[in-house]
């Protein structure tokens, strides 16, 4: 059986989505992510689904359980290169992929991953705390 | 009842099993691009039979697909249909409601895929079967 | 019409083809005005001319018959090619009623079947004339939705406003048509540049419905599920209430009173400083 192949960019894991995914392929794409991410150590995933002209339900639930598993697993999951047809399709469709971060281009979505490392906190301003970069010492005048 | 006269010829598909539905997604997706149907419409269609057949396949315990292309007299659309001869819907409305499933999943099956298509009728019989059939107007 | 009138008619057509065509050109040409050369003209009369004669001689006994088949081509193609043109369908209809005065003159006034003949060849010609606008109706509609098509392109500029920012400034009314076709447009703009946000700035537009407003709000949302966002500006108070009044919730979409607040917006949220650069004083 075919398998959905998986590249390590650095820390960031790159899916490319390029079948009509059935039940076992995308079961198969779901353990193979998992087992990478925890082998590899890996913080971000990136999945491409550029290639695909339609998202039903189905697709759906499994972005949302890709991101949901990975995110237990510590990394963040960006889904990058939604068609046009296929935004205007799910909004009537009412399938609002909750949960789901996107970006247009894997570019972008590197750079999304880059600032949510950055600003983990940046989700809850409700103990109004900016962030790692809060911590550092103020300047010392030296003069 | 939907006014539609078939003006090409009927193509079927068995859904037996989930390769099965990505059939159906062929099949519909090519004679899709046969029409008029703009980019827009083609995916909203293919996007539709996709819930539908797995529909089938997941509720019905599998059954048959049929696309068509069809004329009001006015317009050129196409036409797919789903049949099964499971346990049928024993409460539609509730079926058709935003959220409603049984099978684990979103569940937006029916009211999603009424609300892509520009024709919708649902047949259903508890214990009987349930068909679905759907039409995408050219515009 | 019955099979003899028509033999006879075209008996007729064939024995007086030139002092008809002549007289039947002739007419034609004074309703043309010179838009036609007189060579054009004769040759688009002739066919016409020698396949009405022989539709008569192959048994054609209404204008819908098979044996007029060629006739009515004909006719298309001459009403076609006028309203390409410019000719309005009264001329083009004119071309071919004009026949009927051209042939009655030649008619034999010594037959006694004289008026019958005519009065059937008047008719069938009435029906040509029929087919002649219905043609031409057709063809019409074909250019004017080409031309709306044009438009439609050069009305809708997508520009890019900076890294990352485009803007749709939309100009005129919107209607449920256009407003699909616009939004599709910007949607691929945004894949085609990568630009995480779009501006749609409706200030050039006086009104908007509830099928409007809802194609807008989708795009946005379709937007925002590709991983982009879009910004309203230009939204008149008139629009606002209408929006507020058909109980539209624009919930978190971002709107801007204009295009350079939605600039600005669009920069600060992308991370990017404007700064004026420090002039030294003199020391």
């Amino acid at each position: 059986m075919d398998r959905v192949p998986v590249l390590a960019l650095g820390d960031v894991l790159l899916v490319s989505i390029q079948v009509d995914l059935e039940d076992q392929l995308a079961l198969a794409l779901q353990e193979d992510l998992s087992d990478r991410i925890v082998s590899t150590g890996a913080h971000g995933v990136i999945i491409d689904i550029t290639a695909l002209d339609i998202v039903d339900s189905f697709v759906g639930r499994m972005l949302a359980t890709i991101a949901a598993v990975s995110k237990v697993l510590d990394a963040e999951t960006v889904v990058v290169g939604m068609r046009p047809a296929v935004a205007i399709t799910l909004v009537e469709l009412g399938l609002p992929l909750r949960g789901i971060r996107t970006a247009l281009n894997v570019e972008l979505g590197l750079k999304l991953l880059r600032q949510t490392r950055l600003q983990p906190f940046a989700e809850s301003p409700a103990d109004g705390r900016g962030g790692p970069a809060d911590d550092a010492p103020a300047a010392l005048d030296v003069s | 009842m939907i006014n539609a006269e078939p003006s090409g010829p009927a193509q079927a598909q068995q859904i037996s099993g989930d390769d099965d539905v990505v059939r159906v997604r062929q099949l519909v997706r090519a004679a899709a691009v046969a029409t008029r149907l703009s980019l827009v419409d083609q995916t909203k269609l293919v996007t539709a039979a996709s819930e539908l057949a797995r529909n089938t396949l997941v509720h019905g315990g599998g059954g048959r697909a049929e696309v068509q292309q069809v004329t009001n007299g006015r317009r050129n659309g196409l036409r797919v249909r789903f049949v099964d001869e499971g346990p049928g819907i024993p409460d539609v409305d509730r079926a058709f409601a935003d959220g409603y499933s049984t099978g684990g999943g979103l569940g937006l099956g029916l009211s999603g895929s009424r609300r892509l298509m520009d024709e919708f009728e649902l047949i259903t019989e508890v214990g009987v079967g349930t068909s679905v059939t759907a039409v995408k107007w050219e515009r | 019409m019955d099979a003899e009138t028509g033999a006879r008619l075209a008996a007729v057509m064939v024995a007086r083809r030139d002092a008809v065509l002549e007289k039947w050109t002739g007419a034609v040409r004074e309703t043309m005005r010179g838009r036609l050369t007189k060579t054009e003209l004769t040759r688009q009369l002739e066919d016409i001319y020698d396949a009405l004669a022989a539709a008569f001689g192959a048994g054609a006994l209404t204008a819908e018959s098979p044996a007029a088949a060629d006739l009515l081509g004909l006719i298309a193609d001459l009403s076609r090619l006028r309203a390409r043109h410019g000719f309005t369908a009264t001329e083009t209809a004119v071309s071919v009623f004009a026949l009927k005065d051209a042939l009655l003159d030649e008619l034999d006034d010594s037959n006694a079947t004289r008026l019958h003949d005519f009065v059937e060849f008047s008719l069938f010609v009435d029906k040509l004339g029929l087919h002649t606008f219905e043609t031409y109706v057709n063809a019409r509609d074909a250019v004017i939705t080409e031309q709306s098509e044009q438009l439609l392109e050069l009305s809708t500029p997508v520009v890019k406003l900076w890294d990352g920012v485009v803007a749709v400034p939309l100009i005129g009314t919107l209607d449920s048509a256009r407003s699909q076709v616009v939004m599709e447009r910007l949607l691929q703009m945004l894949v085609d540049t990568g630009s995480p946000f779009a501006i749609l700035d409706i200030t050039g537009v006086p009104a908007v419905d509830t099928q409007v407003a809802q194609h807008i709000l989708k795009t946005v949302m379709a937007a925002q599920l590709m991983g982009a966002q879009c910004i309203i500006s230009g939204i008149r108070p008139q629009i606002a209430q209408t929006i507020v009044s058909l109980g539209i919730e624009f919930g978190e979409i971002v709107t801007k009173a204009n295009l350079s607040d939605a600039l600005q917006y669009a920069l600060r949220s992308s991370g990017v400083e404007i700064a004026r650069p420090v002039t030294r004083s003199a020391l």
